[in-house]
């Protein structure tokens, strides 16, 4: 019986030693954390997908509980509905979410370039990617095995005639399939962008021309027709600027263009 | 200075906790997967172990050991670090915000670690002074952060290969862990020759 009440009651002092400093050390050193936090963290989808910009949802939620002036309209996997119930929560004056839609620049499908090699090996772009760039002779463009249409939740990308094309009412906007292209050439642009560049290789023009018949020469004519200034030609590719682009009704830069690169968005 | 020299390097590359003594399994396998995360668990652990051993030393030799108390060591030193690592997540958060943002996610997860729970008592049956035990553990702490280093590199080479079906996840893993903890047999008997 000694030996037992010698051994129980160190370990016990120990504990409650230890319990009272933990204790203390809770009470003293709490952090504050903002009431509002959970609440908007409920409204939030939890996807986690950083389409907001922000890191997660935990980052998006925090933004919103630190700076009044955080917008609330940046969650496009919530669409309106976050929006709608984020703004009754904070008092703030509802914004409809801007929908986003992914979009392939690249408009080389097999009746525009050519394979340069038969590739036999396994079905996926990355892997594709890593034997001399890929099969086509582009290496800037969409290699078409599909690594996008695999990934993508909503099953809302098709390669057809070996490009990636994406069904925009099927399209959410996360993003996933932006960060799977080996090529980056997936981006996500405003869902009623007016035009969109059909394609990312950085190639001189007379290179480009001699590879796919529809990339990007660079000849800068859209720059130079384009009213708002929303189109600029960087790299030997033209480049848009959403925001300016949506101010302007036409589509002058993409009926100028000679390759037919620039794509009117017909809402 | 020549024994803290040699009980450094022998606790880094011979009797690497994970890799020879086969502690600390779990977070070798569960965290090794991203660079990243191994790195900043490996923190955690040699900052862990060094506070445990801070706190547990004294224990033993000014608590335990004058009133033949030395098998309550296990669940003492579980009690103690236990509570040491939640009061250090306390005053990290509190004081050190980015710190606590960094190093967070791993403290409760290595709060009784088999490794440092080993550390700790290996100091003790060793019969290391207050400042070996400190280096023991310092050198422990960095052999782990090779080994998740090391592993985690291994790990991402194994993800792009085309592995049959039913090697995949956990098996491969746990085949490349052994491989790895060979390569760690080559430094048996460096360590004496080299201050011989």
């Amino acid at each position: 019986m000694e030996e037992i009440i010698t051994a129980v009651i160190p370990v016990v002092i120990i504990g409650i030693i230890c319990a009272a400093v933990l204790v203390t050390a809770s009470k003293l050193m709490a952090v504050k954390e903002d009431e509002r936090f959970p609440e908007i963290r409920e409204c939030l989808p939890g996807a986690n997908c950083g389409a907001c910009g922000f890191a997660g949802c935990d980052g998006y939620a925090k933004a919103l509980c630190d700076d009044e002036d955080t917008p609330i309209n940046l969650c496009v996997p919530g669409g309106d509905g976050v929006s709608e119930s984020l703004s009754k929560l904070l008092g703030k004056e509802f914004a409809a979410a801007q929908k986003q839609t992914a979009a392939v620049h690249c408009s080389g499908d097999c009746t525009k370039t050519q394979d340069k090699v038969e590739y036999k090996g396994m079905e996926s772009c990355k892997a594709a990617k890593l034997l001399y760039g890929g099969k086509g002779d582009c290496t800037y463009g969409c290699i078409g095995l599909g690594d996008c249409a695999a990934v993508c939740p909503e099953h809302a990308i098709m390669v057809i005639d070996g490009v990636a094309r994406v069904n925009k009412s099927a399209c959410t906007g996360c993003g996933i399939c932006a960060k799977t292209c080996p090529n980056h050439i997936i981006s996500l642009v405003p869902a009623n962008a007016r035009v969109t560049v059909m394609c990312s290789s950085k190639d001189k023009g007379a290179v480009t021309r001699k590879l796919c018949s529809a990339g990007c020469i660079g000849c800068k004519k859209c720059e130079k027709t384009c009213p708002n200034g929303a189109v600029i030609v960087k790299d030997n590719l033209a480049v848009t600027d959403y925001s300016k682009c949506m101010e302007c009704d036409g589509a002058v830069c993409a009926e100028n263009c000679p390759v037919g690169c620039l794509t009117i968005n017909f809402q | 200075m020549t024994k803290l020299i040699i009980i450094l390097l022998s606790a880094v590359f011979i009797n690497n906790y994970v890799l020879s003594k086969f502690l600390g399994i779990c977070p070798f396998l569960g965290v090794s997967k991203k660079l990243n995360n191994a790195v900043g668990m490996s923190i955690a652990v040699i900052f862990v172990m060094l506070i445990a051993t801070a706190a547990t030393w004294p224990i033993q030799h000014y608590l335990l050991d004058p009133h033949d108390l030395g098998y309550l060591q296990t669940i003492v030193f579980i009690l103690v670090i236990a509570a040491l690592v939640q009061l250090v997540e306390i005053v990290l958060k509190r004081y050190i915000p980015s710190l606590h943002r960094s190093l967070g996610v791993y403290l409760p997860l290595i709060t009784t670690n088999c490794a440092v729970l080993g550390v700790t008592i290996l100091n003790n049956s060793e019969n290391y002074t207050f400042i070996e035990a400190m280096v023991n553990s310092l050198g422990s702490g960095l052999g782990f952060l090779i080994a998740m280093v090391m592993f985690s590199g291994v790990r991402s080479a194994i993800e792009g290969n085309d592995i049959p079906e039913s090697f995949r996840g956990l098996p491969v893993t746990l085949v490349a862990a052994a491989i790895t903890s060979l390569s760690f047999m080559g430094f048996g008997g460096v360590i004496e020759n080299l201050f011989a």
